[in-house]
């Protein structure tokens, strides 16, 4: 269903956005050290009261009106179970929600990364007024994207714009790939 | 490689072109951007939009909406124009996104063999 780890990621910050944050910080934190893969997404969203919680990882959880079961939180319980991994929800009501994942990074079942320069710039485009912090890291070497600084270099122009976004794929996916090479 | 300072040479690019189009887009993209969506293949029928709207500077906006409620015939495209009159694309994938742009976008023509209409009424 979901065909790679950028893609599941987009679920869970699509959620982040749902719930009326105006500040996310994702992380996705490679370690060939430790062979694991972490990511994660902190928002300051509206949170969820420990019942919620407990019970979001269950495909029959949903705020939706349109449709029955809520299926990006569980599609994740999925990938983490699948892959050695282990998924962790923490969340207060009115202040916000860290959903972590981890996998092991050799996992046979691990899907690819995906491309994380268009997942951003998807979030991008679908909430233009909120922050987005992207951090990727492979053991100390890290890349940072923070929209607040784009923002502050466009002055007015929308950082929307279908030009702009395209950019900012690149340049994160170059970021990546920068991270990446060090590793080596 | 790309720096943050490019983007002081694209703000002044957008702000020339803002400038020559005033009073807006005439038209409304809007995707379906749900798990639904997500998983039937929005992300990149999304990223097309952006792309050939880049390219050609087509005279829309390309946004997002959640779940549609039709979740069976994602991905789907919705246009809306000026007058508020709607059109719902339904299986919609990155070529026929580029279609749906320059057919109905660029040359105002709605292509029926892509909408829902044409699904639910049989219109095979
Ligand atoms: N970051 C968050 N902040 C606040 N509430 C959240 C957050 N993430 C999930 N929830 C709550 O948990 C519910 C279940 O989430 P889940 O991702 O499983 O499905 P959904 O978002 O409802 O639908 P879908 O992911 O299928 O589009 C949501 O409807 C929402 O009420």
């Amino acid at each position: 269903m979901m065909p790679d780890l950028a893609t599941h990621l987009l679920e869970i910050i699509q959620n982040s956005i749902a719930a009326g944050a105006r500040n996310v910080c994702i992380r996705v934190l490679e370690s060939i050290v430790s062979n694991t893969i972490v990511m994660e997404v902190e928002d300051d969203g509206k949170g969820m009261s420990e019942e919620t919680v407990r019970s979001v990882t269950d495909p029959f959880t949903t705020s939706r009106t349109t449709r029955k079961v809520g299926l990006g939180t569980s599609f994740l319980k999925g990938l983490t179970d699948a892959c050695d991994g282990s998924l962790s929800i923490e969340s207060e009501l009115g202040k916000g929600t860290t959903v972590t994942a981890k996998v092991r990074r050799d996992h046979i079942d691990l899907p690819g990364m995906g491309d994380f320069g268009e997942m951003i710039m998807i979030c991008i485009q679908g909430a233009e007024e909120c922050d987005i912090r992207f951090e990727y890291g492979v053991d100390e070497n890290r890349f940072l994207f923070d929209t607040a600084e784009v923002k502050e270099m466009l002055e007015g122009v929308s950082i929307a714009e279908p030009e702009i976004l395209i950019w900012i794929r690149g340049y994160i996916n170059e970021g990546i790939e920068r991270v990446k090479e060090i590793g080596l | 490689m790309k720096s943050l300072e490019d983007l002081k040479k694209m703000r002044e690019a957008a702000l020339n072109k803002v400038q020559m189009r005033e009073g807006g887009k005439d038209y409304r993209v809007v995707v379906g951007m749900a798990t639904c969506g997500i998983a039937a293949g929005a992300r990149p029928v999304l990223n097309r939009l952006v792309e050939e709207t880049a390219a050609n500077d087509y005279n829309c906006v390309v946004t997002q909406t959640g779940c549609i409620g039709m979740c069976i015939y994602e991905p789907i495209v919705e246009v809306f124009g000026k007058e508020g009159e709607h059109t719902t694309y339904i299986h919609v994938d990155p070529d026929k996104a580029a279609r749906i742009l320059e057919e109905h976008i660029k040359n105002g023509h709605v292509i029926e063999e892509y909408t829902v209409d044409a699904a639910v009424n049989g219109g095979k």
